[in-house]
């Protein structure tokens, strides 16, 4: 091969291991390599599973010899987040509660991607239980933004968009509960989607908020993350919220990349006062490519969007102290205090005290507390309305516009301590991503250029109704394409941190 | 805590005090898989071996609903008359214990799939209806063993041990309403519910109601107010009651302790407290101050559930002869009064009867034979009669062999206690025993008269009423017939022929 491996896409990687160019062995070998070279100061990793994923791709290239027929991802790496569960690899969720725990079954995402021929090349860094937009809650320590390793990669899918854009992985799973995929890719410069919710199983994927955590690709192009997305999504009957519905064509979607015609609705209350103005600029520069490219573009008015976070910030919690109840020393992971003095009510307190961060603990209580009796229709039911007025606006929105754009983020790549002890801070990173989390439509981040204050990348968001993924993919590559064009280069080659 | 151990006697209780009692009672549902999971539900397996990500809540694992289950309480909601939810939710109970895998139990909360029912419950000549607040379906929690300490409670154990088996396990609670206007026949009317509740869902085929194996379980709300007040009193919740007398036990003590309380000038406090099978008695269980806040919200793994009409209605029309109307038919078809038959409903005893004429026996001997020598072995062995080691078929034979004359009904007493002892079938025992009456006593009867004949002089002393010095004519008649005689019997048929007119009725030849 003329060019390096680990600066294929997943697509080329694909075509060239079916024309027998390359072997999956090679191809997991270089990147397992990469990651030796560059991980120490990414830190994109929680484990990689050196020597399941050649076995993995020894196998693949076995199937191959053999004739067998196999899908567009066999042979290609995959870092998957630290919270879907794996057979063989520990799964932490990036805290120290979970630290060593082994699941003894595979998430069907891991299952699937197994099945495909994906080589798992190890478990991605995060948010501890995917709560924070930056990676700095983890329990093992931040990752770092191939951009400028001072800053962070965003978050809680940190570790997944850190890998993408250091070449350590083509592809990354992630899960995205109020734009855990969407914001550390846009700021990481690369493509994140979030599917619609149901489309993607949550079975074997640790939960933070039930109703709203939903798995998805990143990845360096549209195409990629399409590919990805066909591979992981469709219905599991093991998930009672999983849409039974085909999937939808998103890898032809993104093939296609066009938008001629297309009605693009601008959403106002996602821009202005808060917003970078350096992002407020590529994002009008982005709009206005898409007017070129032939679409036509609307304002649209989503009146209830700016109750969007204090709802979010009610729900998201109220479900997680629910599901981190489990986490009590009886069955699995940390056990804290147990020197036989006690009884087992301690050390379940014990264990929780230790064993979970200061994040984690604020939104375990303040959803205890918005879940109480005396309080739940004040806040839980409350936010509940507001989810339904949000729901409400979409529909309106999509009445007029076939697909929504904001900025995916307010602001680029933040510095690492920079929002550490200001929660409110750092819960604005998710303000443009967690509309389309509470209503469950599907949504994309896609690289639209470089700030100019800070030359850190911005994101392009791209939303479209539920079970309409393929729609937005169609707009993103249409805009990736045009970008690429005018850029002479994939924006990721200009980043510059390692 | 109360400050008084001091009870005030039931029926001076009942002068002063009107009781209001109210019974939750869980049933666990006969599926074959979990609630949310393929887990088998299979009792008595090896501690934690049917098991999956799913009822341990395993990190990531999700549940998905059990359509029998569903399928189940609305048979259950339906013969209880109640309205059928069109959509409901399950919801999340939040509360830390380590045998709740999730520490939160999926239960229904505000939304329950069914309510608003009754079921009339027969005490002595009267018929209660009893209101139906509510049926809901959630999951069992898993079972934890306590090791050590003096009281098999957690507090003061050395170590728990936790069995998950039961985890997940479906679930049915069926709530009723407050029951007023009683009486003295609270525990009567107590006990009847829990009986015409359990009998009801045995015939839904739902359940087979193991109250030993804890597949049904009842908590026992009892309040008292003053006579004529007008108003309820504070009540209290006796826990985990599990067994129809203990119900009734538990409602008459609450009463009386209750009416101490209330006597003494004191509140009764609102409180869960604990029954003791073996005294009869309540003590306080979690006080007010540890008052759980379970949190509830809508469950957000599962999807609302929403039984189309058509199913229901394809439910109600395949419901069983609800047992109120089987039994006005056995009582008609039987020719019983009815202290009778609900002394039959009383002792448990209406199936096992049924089985019985079922099997070809008369309707009065049947009766006689459960009620009378089999009731006397239950109560000996301290079991339910339906755990006797017995079918209504071989019952039905016993009484088929005494009418026929092959028994007597002392031999038939014999027999049924051998099938107890689990030699066999009443044939078997008959058989291996030789305890038929008829056939093979002319030939016994024969080899006792050809022994008399040989020994004349030992006939001559028993005769004088030496009955000790009978045995080497038994000896020559065991010798004669191979052994295969029974040696009492054969003793009693020697004595038999040499005391004149004195033979015992019980056990002279018959034909």
């Amino acid at each position: 091969m003329t060019r390096e491996l680990t600066r294929m896409t997943a697509a080329e990687l694909s075509a060239a291991l079916a024309a027998g160019q390359v072997s999956a062995v090679e191809v997991t070998r270089a990147h397992l390599d990469r990651i030796a070279a560059v991980d120490d100061r990414v830190h994109a990793f929680l484990h990689v599973a050196a020597d399941s994923a050649l076995a993995q791709a020894a196998d693949v290239d076995e199937s191959r010899r053999a004739g067998e027929e196999l899908g567009p991802l066999a042979g290609v790496p995959v870092a998957v987040k630290d919270l879907f569960t794996t057979i063989g690899m520990p799964t932490t969720c990036g805290s120290r509660i979970l630290a060593g725990w082994h699941p003894p079954y595979d998430a069907t995402i891991t299952r699937r991607l197994k099945q495909a021929g994906a080589v798992i090349v190890g478990k991605t860094n995060m948010d501890e239980f995917a709560m924070g937009s930056s990676t700095e809650n983890s329990a093992f320590g931040p990752s770092r933004n191939p951009w400028d390793l001072d800053r962070v990669p965003g978050g809680s899918s940190g570790g997944s968009s850190a890998a993408v854009a250091a070449y350590e992985a083509p592809l990354a799973i992630g899960t995205d509960t109020g734009g855990s995929i969407r914001q550390p890719a846009a700021v990481c410069g690369i493509v994140g989607t979030k599917p619609t919710y149901g489309g993607s199983s949550r079975y074997g994927v640790v939960a933070f908020a039930s109703s709203l955590d939903t798995p998805g690709p990143l990845a360096r192009t549209v195409l990629d993350a399409a590919l990805l997305h066909e591979a992981m999504s469709g219905h599991d009957p093991c998930d009672s919220t999983s849409i039974d519905a085909p999937v939808p064509p998103v890898v032809a979607a993104a093939r296609e990349g066009d938008v001629s015609g297309m009605r693009i609705g601008v959403v106002t209350e996602l821009g202005g006062d808060g917003y970078q103005p350096g992002v407020l600029s590529r994002f009008a520069e982005a709009v206005e490519l898409l007017e070129s490219l032939g679409a036509k573009v609307t304002e649209v008015s989503c009146p209830h969007f700016r109750y969007a976070l204090p709802a979010y910030y009610l729900i998201a919690p109220s479900e997680c102290s629910s599901n981190l109840a489990r986490f009590d020393a009886m069955r699995y992971g940390l056990r804290a205090g147990d020197d036989g003095t006690r009884d087992a009510e301690e050390v379940m307190a014990l264990t929780r005290a230790e064993g979970f961060g200061a994040e984690v603990k604020r939104r375990v209580i303040l959803g205890t507390y918005a879940l109480s009796s005396g309080y739940y229709d004040a806040y839980y039911g409350k936010a509940q309305q507001v989810r339904t007025l949000i729901i409400r606006d979409f529909d309106a929105a999509f009445g007029q516009a076939d697909v929504l754009v904001s900025p995916s983020t307010p602001t680029t790549a933040f510095g690492i301590g920079e929002r550490a002890d200001d929660p409110m801070a750092m819960y604005l990173a998710d303000l443009c991503t967690i509309p389309s989390d509470l209503a469950g439509n599907a949504a994309i981040s896609v690289p639209c250029g470089l700030a100019p204050e800070d030359a850190l990348p911005v994101g392009l968001q791209v939303m479209a109704p539920a079970l309409a993924d393929d729609r937005m993919y169609r707009v993103a590559a249409a805009a990736e394409a045009a970008f690429t064009d005018r850029w002479g280069q994939p924006l990721l080659a200009q980043a510059k941190g390692l | 805590m109360t400050t008084t151990d001091t009870l005030v006697p039931f029926a001076e209780a009942m002068e002063r005090y009107e009781p209001v009692i109210g019974l939750e009672t869980h049933v666990e549902l006969g599926t074959r898989t979990k609630m949310f999971c393929g887990c088998t539900t299979i009792f008595g397996a090896e501690p934690n071996t049917q098991v999956c990500p799913v009822c341990l809540g395993l990190p990531g694992s999700l549940p998905v609903v059990n359509r029998v289950a569903i399928e189940y309480t609305i048979r259950i909601g339906l013969a209880l008359n109640c309205t059928i939810a069109t959509w409901c939710r399950f919801a999340r109970k939040n509360y830390f214990y380590p045998d709740m895998p999730k520490n939160f139990q999926i239960s229904q909360y505000d939304e329950p799939l069914c309510t608003n029912g009754w079921l009339d419950v027969p005490v002595a000549e009267r018929t209660f209806r009893v209101g139906i607040e509510r049926v809901h379906l959630e999951e069992d929690t898993g079972k934890s063993q306590h090791v050590g300490g003096a009281t098999g409670r957690i507090h003061g154990a050395e170590y728990s041990l936790v069995d998950y088996n039961r985890a997940g396990i479906p679930l049915v609670e069926i709530v009723t309403k407050p029951v007023e206007g009683t009486g003295a026949a609270a525990p009567e009317v107590a006990r009847a519910y829990v009986t015409e509740l359990r009998d009801l869902v045995r015939a839904l085929g739902v359940s087979d109601v193991r109250m030993e194996e804890g597949s049904l379980r009842s908590d026992v709300n009892v309040s008292l107010a003053p006579r004529g007040s007008g108003y309820w009193g504070k009540r209290t919740e006796t826990k985990n009651v599990n067994s129809l007398r203990s119900v009734e036990r538990a409602v008459r003590f609450e009463i009386e302790r209750q009416a101490a309380v209330l006597d003494a000038g004191e509140r009764v406090i609102q409180e869960t407290r604990h029954f003791h099978e073996d005294t009869g008695t309540t003590t306080s269980g979690r006080s007010k101050e540890e008052a759980q806040d379970y949190r509830y919200f809508p469950e957000p793994d599962l999807v609302p559930v929403a039984p189309p009409a058509d199913w229901v209605a394809q439910i109600r029309a395949a419901l069983p002869e609800a047992p109120t109307a089987r039994r006005a038919r056995l009582q008609a078809e039987w020719g019983l009064r009815d202290a009778e038959m609900t002394a039959l409903s009383n002792a448990g005893a209406l199936d096992l009867v049924a089985e019985t004429v079922a099997a070809g026996a008369p309707p009065s001997d049947a009766r006689k034979w459960w009620l009378g020598e089999l009731a006397r072995r239950a109560n000996d062995a301290g079991l339910e009669l339906a755990d006797l080691a017995i079918t209504p078929a071989q019952v039905a034979r016993v009484a088929e062999l005494v009418s026929s004359g092959v028994l007597n009904d002392r031999l038939a007493r014999d027999v049924i206690d051998a099938v107890l002892a689990g030699e066999g079938t009443p044939d078997e025992v008959v058989a291996a025993r030789g305890l038929a009456v008829v056939s093979d006593e002319g030939a016994l009867i024969a080899a006792v008269d050809e022994a008399i004949a040989a020994h004349p002089d030992i006939a001559a002393r028993v005769r004088e009423g030496k009955g000790a010095a009978a045995g080497p004519l038994v000896g020559a008649v065991m010798r004669a017939t191979g052994g295969k005689a029974d040696a009492a019997r054969v003793r009693q048929l020697i004595l038999d022929r040499l005391s004149w007119g004195q033979a015992d009725g019980g056990t002279t030849i018959t034909g």
